[in-house]
């Protein structure tokens, strides 16, 4: 990616002053920052982000970086936040605790978060930040990008075309296994006793034991398939990251064994997604799911994990857990 | 490519990706809308975790995160929900 800065900046710095009239004007009004993501300052990304409506419907808007004593603005490679103004009252800690237990204003939020950083990716590599990350003001999220300026300007550049790619295996639902079976009948079972005729109670039984032993085989090629699966698509991926398993009424009846996210370069999307196809078709009984491409949340923080809470330190300060370069 | 699985299982909680091209993010923008489980996965245990003089992100209120692990997704938490039984009711 070029870096057209300098005929960018004039443009830059108007609209930073636009921006900060703005930001100044909602933080009377009771608003807060929302932050989507972090991206290079120089993205094309204007006009793309003037279309866009962002959570709570808020107009989208990039900030650039800035200290509170403006040092961040000589700096090259400079970085902006892409954010949104949104109201205080639905954004503040007592209204988030009160709103992350309605599931369909999370469903809102997070889509709108997603669609953001989904148009920003199409633009330049993107850092998405983690949902729901709110600042009092512009000042204050500006100072907190330049203060961490060398680590998102070193990740921004490892995830430079990248994508994110999600791997699922998940068994069949119970009863989907044995199709062939017979459904188990609605009255309760008969024990068959020893001795007696083969009769429905027994026939039930046997049936039972047949689906069950068949689901055993099922569950029985699981760990042998998430090895597979791990290994081949680790080989075309830069770094994994193993998510826990999908264990929720959003998850739907499939037992997911493996959830796992790969960053994947560009150039090796096809032959990831063959080699993961490939082993797929070694499991038919198992399904194998690819979501993708993702930007790349699940790769945003460094895989060695600095403290989130440190500036600049050092990155290497200590493993993150499940998170491996691949 | 179609995806591996593609009809398999009629799960319309996890409708898969498939309409992938080679080439950019801009050109492969899933046309489907995404799982909701899949994108709080990474929504809420991914992304960059930026402290220090914000008001607050969800990383940093627990409360929230245990409730949502109730009722969405085990949140970034990699020993919650091993038990291969324990989906919520």
């Amino acid at each position: 990616m070029t870096h057209p800065e300098e005929h960018a900046e004039r443009a830059e710095q108007d609209d930073r002053v636009a921006q900060d009239d703005r930001v100044a004007h909602d933080r009377s009004a009771g608003h807060v920052v929302y932050v989507y993501a972090v991206v290079e300052a120089a993205a094309p990304l204007r006009d793309r982000l003037a279309a866009l409506r962002g959570v709570a419907e808020a107009r989208v808007e990039l900030l650039s970086e800035t200290g509170g004593d403006g040092d961040g603005s000589g700096r090259p490679g400079r970085l902006a936040l892409v954010v949104s103004s949104v109201p205080r009252a639905d954004f503040d800690e007592a209204a988030l605790t009160r709103n992350f237990e309605d599931l369909a204003w999370l469903e809102r939020v997070a889509r709108a978060h997603h669609d953001v950083v989904g148009a920003v990716a199409a633009r330049g590599t993107v850092l998405p930040l983690r949902m729901a990350t709110v600042y009092e003001d512009g000042d204050r999220a500006g100072r907190a990008l330049s203060e961490r300026h060398e680590t998102f300007a070193r990740r921004l550049a490892a995830l430079r075309a990248h994508a994110e790619y999600g791997v699922k295996l998940s068994l069949p639902p119970a009863g989907a296994v044995s199709r062939t079976a017979p459904a188990a009948p609605t009255d309760s079972a008969v024990p068959g006793g020893e001795g007696r005729p083969a009769g429905p109670g027994r026939a039930y039984l046997h049936r039972r034991r047949a689906q069950r032993q068949a689901r055993e085989a099922v569950h029985a090629q699981a760990g042998p398939a998430a090895a597979a699966l791990s290994e081949a698509a680790a080989r075309h991926a830069s770094e994994h990251v193993r998510h826990a398993p999908q264990r929720s009424p959003l998850s739907g009846p499939s037992q997911n064994v493996l959830n796992a996210s790969y960053l994947v370069p560009d150039a090796r999307a096809d032959a990831f997604r063959a080699a993961v196809a490939r082993v797929a078709e070694r499991f038919p009984d198992l399904r194998v799911e690819v979501t993708g491409p993702w930007a790349p949340y699940s790769f945003a923080m460094p895989p060695s994990g600095p403290d989130p809470a440190a500036g600049d330190g050092p990155d290497e300060a200590g493993p993150a857990p499940a998170r491996e370069a691949s | 490519m179609s995806a591996p699985h593609a009809g398999r299982y009629d799960d319309r909680h996890d409708l898969p990706y498939d309409g992938g091209h080679p080439g950019g993010y801009e050109d492969r923008l899933p046309e489907r809308q995404v799982a909701l489980v899949d994108l709080l996965d990474r929504l809420l245990s991914g992304g960059v975790v930026l402290a220090g003089d914000l008001v607050l992100s969800v990383a940093g209120i627990d409360l929230v995160r245990v409730s949502l692990r109730a009722l969405v997704v085990s949140v970034g938490d990699e020993t919650a929900g091993q038990d291969s039984e324990g989906r919520p009711a």
